[in-house]
């Protein structure tokens, strides 16, 4: 299936960056004419990713942030976040709720919020080299709010 | 991204607005931090009233203002939340911690 709209953005893994990156995303993922909630969700999941490259793996310098996102006639939005940082070396291990290899005040819940608002979640990660998070989200669009 | 204070001999309200994520969590953390060790109320408030956005930070966020007014014996309450702020701290179990209450509850 071939998406019928793309984008792509390179940032840097610098934290003023997350606030863009997620209402970057959410400004392309307009077009399919999504809920003022469905829109929230995309933002809260691109900004968990978001933030995960910039904590962890870039946890000492900074780099790149690349970020992809398609959207499809059904309605669908897929957002690759790729890093070239550190990688996880245990991904189930690094999906489960509450843990973190951090202290201070990371929840540990960044992979379970991204599962919570979005459809399908896929992560690969290669320890060293870096990891790719893929989200995607059906959007059924205002048509079908209850509201 | 601002914090502001209204504090009382018996509650201290935190007014919170703008976007909460790693970024700004910092600056929040250090002005909250600030009037609740400054305080001698039993009761802090987190008012969620004027937040925009909020993302896993902002679990971390109230559970290290819970810690902090726990350990000085005051209870914590986070007021005027969405939905989805409340389904965001309810997945950390953070209703065990601190009274949540959303934006329907008023309260006084």
């Amino acid at each position: 299936m071939k998406p019928i709209n793309e984008m792509k953005l390179k940032t840097q893994s610098k934290s003023v960056n997350e606030s863009f990156t997620r209402a970057t995303v959410a400004a392309f993922a307009v077009q399919l004419d999504p809920t003022v909630e469905e829109l929230a969700d995309i933002r809260t999941a691109v900004s968990e990713a978001v933030t995960n490259c910039i904590v962890h793996a870039y946890p000492e310098s900074v780099g790149e942030i690349y970020i992809w996102a398609g959207i499809y006639e059904n309605g669908l939005i897929r957002i690759r976040i790729r890093d070239t940082g550190c990688g996880i070396i245990n991904v189930k291990q690094a999906m489960e709720p509450l843990f973190t290899t951090l202290g201070g005040e990371r929840s540990g819940l960044g992979f379970s919020v991204m599962q919570s608002f979005t459809d399908k979640i896929k992560v690969r990660s290669v320890a060293g080299k870096g990891t790719t998070v893929t989200l995607e989200k059906y959007i059924r669009g205002r048509e079908y709010c209850d509201d | 991204m601002d914090v502001k204070i209204s504090s009382s001999p018996v509650r201290l309200t935190v007014f919170l607005s703008g976007e909460l994520d790693h970024h700004s969590a910092a600056s929040m953390r250090a002005q909250t931090d600030k009037a609740i060790i400054e305080s001698t109320a039993r009761l802090i408030r987190l008012d969620f009233g004027q937040i925009t956005f909020m993302d896993s930070s902002g679990i971390g966020f109230v559970m290290g203002r819970y810690r902090l007014a726990h350990g000085k014996g005051a209870q914590v309450e986070v007021t005027n939340l969405t939905k989805k702020y409340l389904q965001i701290m309810k997945l950390a179990g953070l209703e065990k911690l601190v009274s949540l209450k959303s934006e329907q509850e008023v309260n006084k």
